[in-house]
């Protein structure tokens, strides 16, 4: 188990949806984990097939809507109950049907801005370098092909063997990424 | 492409189906080059220039406009004191609504799984954008001092004072706020992978640079997918109320008033349809001529034009039933009130605002039963125009009829648009067209990445 201490992984390069799914697959079988496929538009099987299921995003959108609703529904009560009481012809301070409107709009909104920051967080963008752009045939990962890396970190990792694995899913291409 | 153009056979087409969404003959490598080309590699076209020239001129008449406001107050404009509300609210309203298409079209389309929305969702949202820009600026000026609006939002401040969140109008400012945040967030997630395309296919180290920072690194990593779809579709979800919500709330700004005309339960509704209406007029207002100049037509295709005036005539129709409605109720409820301003509205100084309104909303629009009319490229067009003025004389009548006949015969009045009036009107034409053609020339105008998965080849096969 030699790993070259400069490698990030070795990347193979597909040129079809399927492919690509079925080449995760075998590598997710052959007990690959450490590995990540970069395709140019999602496909749904792929997260799959490298073994990726946990996504918390949904619940932090939960989050973010339920601290959008008590938080707005309360900054109105404070502001309009407390801070700042007005009689306005004899109508209760505490005018709950009234306040629906912006307590909604503050639960969207939060939670809307969980979701997006929540996603990019989790993400870990903005990442201005990354070692897969090292690959010159990379930029084709945003137009026409789709590319399979598995990663040095990974223990069943070995510089050899793992290349010759990749080459034997009937990638068109298998390269070194430099870290 | 001259073929699109052709009114497809009828038995032809229920042999092989509706128009495609994206013409046949197209890969992944043809769809991102013909849009990103737009952007990156072909010349800049004369008439963009031309365009985009015509339409800053223009913009200037809107900040000139502003500027004299800000001189000499809201005295120059023609709102008197039975019409307090003329055209800055009749404005921001017709604004907001031709907002709301872009967010039905990227959100309520999203989650019905209507496929063709994706080559039109992109420019929708982006005229979202610059529509709910266009309008923010009307209610700001018409307050008369905008360097205060900073007072309508909650803030802890040494005047002690809070906002009156008992006030529909309150409610307006943060379903409009929050809507143009949403919008903008929606429309920028979506754009992120499409400007990684731009970051890897830009030749100038510039651009790529520029592109490559708003990309923020995005390499199309499965795990990073599977999250973006799930933030997609949980943003698709949110937007979904917030877009009913939003002309919800600007209805109540009249309807929570006891103005007869505007004290209806049905505003909502009717005005939430309305808008959609009027959405869906300005992005084929838009769609036609772009499709055209920039060679579209395989990827924004008859199916496109075609489905968005099914959906015009179908809002079309609940707004028609919503003028019905208003009438029929003038009548019934045998209010003197109710039935006198109904009755104004029909014979009274106005008569010809509302004739016109009703010939361009109620009228004009039936011609979209006919599956002639439905496929004429250029009919569409007009009849799209005449949907957007007739949306803009429906905010007259209500504000100016429902106003200018108050309680007391002593307190009527007459209202008219003054030049000044009329120059910020037109100004934000130029403002809305010009965020537009910068849109067109600098982003992707259809998002790439979706129309790359519409094509057959992105299909994984299920034998492995």
């Amino acid at each position: 188990m030699k790993k070259a201490p400069d490698i990030y992984g070795i990347m193979a390069e597909f040129d079809s949806p399927t492919a690509i799914v079925a080449a995760a697959r075998q590598a997710y079988e052959a007990g690959y984990r450490k590995m990540d496929a970069y395709t140019p538009f999602p496909i749904e099987e792929l997260a799959e097939a490298i073994g990726f299921h946990k996504n918390r995003l949904p619940l932090l959108v939960l989050i973010g809507g339920l601290i959008g609703c008590i938080g707005g529904y309360l900054l109105q009560y404070y502001l309009s109950v407390i801070a700042y009481p007005i009689n306005v012809g004899g109508r209760p301070l505490h005018s709950w049907p009234a306040f629906i409107p912006p307590t909604f709009e503050t639960t969207v909104l939060i939670a809307a801005f969980f979701a997006v920051f929540g996603m990019l967080a989790l993400n870990g963008l903005p990442q201005p370098y990354h070692p897969v752009f090292n690959v010159p045939r990379f930029e084709l990962a945003s137009r026409t092909h789709f590319f399979l890396c598995i990663e040095a970190s990974d223990p069943k990792f070995d510089l050899i063997q793992t290349r010759r694995f990749l080459e034997s899913l009937g990638a068109s291409e298998v390269t070194d990424v430099e870290v | 492409m001259a073929v699109t153009e052709e009114h497809p056979h009828k038995r032809m087409e229920a042999v092989i189906g509706p128009p495609p969404v994206i013409e046949p003959g197209h890969d992944f490598a043809s769809v991102t080059d013909k849009i990103s080309a737009i952007v990156l590699r072909r010349r800049t076209p004369l008439g963009w220039f031309i365009g985009f020239g015509i339409s800053f001129t223009v913009m200037m008449v809107m900040l000139y406009a502003i500027g004299y406001l800000l001189l000499k107050g809201t005295g120059i404009w023609g709102i008197n004191v039975p019409v307090g509300w003329g055209f800055a609210i009749i404005n921001f309203v017709w604004w907001i609504g031709i907002g709301h298409a872009g967010t039905l079209i990227s959100a309520i389309l999203l989650l019905m799984r209507q496929q063709w929305r994706t080559s039109i969702n992109r420019f929708a949202e982006a005229m979202t954008l610059f529509a709910v820009a266009c309008a923010g600026i009307f209610p700001l000026i018409h307050t008369g001092r905008p360097w205060l609006a900073y007072w309508m939002i909650p803030y802890p401040n040494t005047m002690g004072i809070y906002p009156q969140f008992r006030s529909p109008l309150i409610w307006d400012v943060f379903a409009v706020t929050t809507y143009a945040t949403v919008s903008a967030l929606f429309w920028f997630v979506g754009l992120i992978p499409d400007l990684a395309t731009l970051r890897d296919r830009a030749r100038s180290r510039a651009w790529k640079i520029i592109y490559g920072f708003l990309a923020m690194g995005w390499r199309g990593s499965a795990r990073h997918w599977h999250r973006y779809e799930t933030a997609y579709l949980l943003l698709a979800g949110l937007a979904t109320p917030l877009v009913v919500s939003v002309h919800t709330v600007v209805s109540f700004d009249f309807a929570i008033s006891i103005v007869p005309g505007w004290h209806a339960t049905i505003f909502p509704p009717y005005f939430v349809a309305g808008a959609i209406y009027a959405g869906f007029a300005m992005v084929l207002t838009l769609a036609i001529p772009l499709r055209k100049f920039y060679g579209l037509e395989d990827f924004i295709t008859l199916r496109h034009l075609r489905n968005m005036a099914k959906v015009m005539l179908a809002t079309g129709l609940i707004v028609f039933y919503g003028y019905i409605m208003e009438a029929f109720q003038g009548w019934y409820t045998d209010n003197p009130y109710e039935s006198f301003m109904i009755k104004n509205r029909l014979f009274g100084p106005y008569w010809w605002a509302y004739l016109a309104l009703i010939f361009c909303n109620g009228v004009v629009p039936q011609l979209l039963w006919i599956r002639w009319v439905r496929h004429q490229v250029p009919l569409l067009f007009v009849i799209s125009l005449i949907v957007s003025v007739g949306m803009w004389l429906e905010r007259y009548v209500i504000v100016v009829t429902s106003l200018h006949r108050d309680f007391l015969p002593s307190s009527w009045g007459m209202y008219a648009g003054t030049f000044w009036d009329w120059a910020t009107y037109i100004g934000t034409l130029g403002f809305f067209l010009s965020l537009l053609f910068l849109f067109i020339r600098f982003l992707p105008m259809i998002s790439i990445f979706e129309m790359r998965t519409l094509l057959p080849q992105a299909e994984v096969s299920k034998a492995d």
